[in-house]
């Protein structure tokens, strides 16, 4: 059994699956996400793939600063993807709702309706701080899968030295 | 206002600075339109390569959405050489432009290279290869009438025949000085629209080596940081990669915001054509034609 946990700690670690979601943002993130997967960077050299469905994913990334009309589907999405899962806010727009702050639109930030793991703060971010930010996601979830009960909520986020360019 | 589409930023806060500059009376000074149709040729590049990206990834043609995002980063690498960041640039300001290219021979050898590339791989595929033109040929037409009647702008206006490109017909910052041509098609179908992105790709590069060439000398901002803006209303009008963004602002002399800001993207024009496009046409292909007019939501949501 402690074989079996550490292999599913081990393939949770180096295949993090993406489903990502657009809550009102500007497309400024959500083309530094696709940047993120392609030869340049090359995300998908961590096992990262970006999934159509949520139910095949492990690890939410949000961009945007979450509008009155996204928030459901948000918590229906969140409630779609299978244990144990994790969620990375891309941008400082789901973070701090950004320059669309006062906006009567919005119903932000994010961590108002979702646990949020790993914030990517930038508008936007840097790929390489994407990349970043998934990988420490998953890192977080390999965790959850190991202990699932015990966990607490953990926040981490990216720092600027932590990128290396 | 950059924020209200990631793709194109630089062209919105073009726009509004435009129509700004008519209710303060400035005018930039000739180095800083060289920059500003710099900035929105690179811009009409990364655009357009994207969209290449995408529409191949529809069409089923992985490869060549990893050639295209390849090449896309060398644009990037030009643009944030030039203003500091990969999205959102901050270029504009009223009565000029906020950066300065300090070395625009060494810009110019970038764009060389990367035109050298593009004419070598993305745009035979997407001119002669079968793939494409098996999976694009005849599908989504927008006849000449149809065109019209639903006021599309941009690349889906141009490969329905109408010949209309702002840059031409009401020319902003230096276009009325740089030669150009204007790519149009007839046929109407997703394949048109892929020839006339193509062509374009061509004509930006050529734009940017005369703009780059030519570059006068001189300020590139008034300086002034207050503006004192007249009472009445100010449009503008700009190119777009999708088509034609339009900014209306109005003003009452001595407040501080403005009375209204009305925004008005290409996508939203030509999101409705979109009916005409897929009728009759296989389900399969209805996302490769809803592609073709580029859409970009957020700019429809603003
Ligand atoms: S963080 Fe910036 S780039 Fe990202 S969605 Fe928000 S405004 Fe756009």
């Amino acid at each position: 059994m402690k074989l079996w946990n550490k292999l599913m700690c081990y393939s949770r670690r180096h295949s993090p699956w993406l489903f990502h979601m657009n809550s009102g943002s500007c497309n400024g993130c959500d083309i530094e996400l696709v940047a993120s997967l392609t030869p340049r960077y090359d995300a998908e050299q961590l096992g990262v793939r970006l999934e159509g469905s949520p139910r095949h994913a492990d690890i939410l990334c949000i961009t945007g600063p979450v509008t009155h009309n996204a928030v459901k589907a948000i918590q229906t999405v969140y409630g779609q993807v299978c244990g144990p899962k994790a969620v990375v806010a891309i941008g400082s727009c789901p973070a701090t709702t950004n320059v669309f702050i006062d906006s009567r639109t919005l119903d932000g930030p994010l961590n108002k309706h979702i646990p949020v793991d790993v914030f990517v703060p930038g508008c936007p971010p840097r790929p390489d701080a994407i990349i970043q930010g998934v990988a420490k996601a998953a890192e977080i979830l390999a965790e959850r899968g190991m202990n699932p009960p015990k966990t607490e909520l953990s926040i981490a986020a990216v720092s600027a030295e932590e990128v290396q360019p | 206002m950059e924020r209200v589409c990631g793709i194109c930023s630089n062209i919105h806060t073009l726009t509004l600075c435009q129509a700004m500059e008519g209710l303060t009376g400035q005018t930039p000074p000739p180095r800083a339109q060289y920059i500003r149709v710099i900035m929105a040729e690179l811009e009409r590049l990364h655009s357009h390569v994207l969209w290449a990206g995408i529409a191949s990834k529809l069409m089923g043609f992985k490869t060549m959405f990893m050639t295209c995002f390849e090449i896309r980063e060398k644009i990037m690498d030009v643009l944030a050489a030039i203003s500091g960041n990969r999205v959102n640039y901050s270029m504009n300001r009223i009565g000029g432009v906020n950066r300065d290219i300090d070395d625009p021979a060494a810009i110019l050898a970038m764009i060389e290279q990367l035109e050298g590339e593009m004419m070598k791989t993305v745009i035979p595929i997407f001119t002669t290869s079968s793939t494409a033109r098996s999976r694009c040929a005849g599908i989504g037409v927008l006849t000449e009438e149809k065109a019209i009647s639903c006021g599309v702008v941009g690349p889906t206006a141009r490969a329905s025949g109408l010949g209309q490109d702002l840059r031409r017909a009401a020319p902003y910052a230096a276009y009325a000085e740089l030669d150009f041509e204007v790519p149009v098609e007839k046929a109407g179908d997703v394949r048109a629209r892929l020839f006339v992105r193509a062509l374009e790709i061509i004509e930006s590069c050529k734009i940017l080596r005369q703009a780059l060439t030519k570059l006068p000398p001189g300020e590139i901002n008034s300086g002034e940081e207050k503006f004192k803006f007249v009472t009445g209303t100010a449009t503008s009008r700009v190119e777009a990669p999708r088509g034609e963004v339009m900014y209306s602002v109005s003003w009452k002399e001595g407040s501080r915001n403005p009375n209204r800001v009305h925004v008005r993207t290409p996508t939203f024009a030509n999101m409705p054509a979109v009916r005409w496009m897929v009728m009759g046409a296989r389900l399969a292909d209805t996302p490769l034609i809803q592609a073709s007019i580029d859409p970009c939501y957020s700019c429809t949501d603003r």
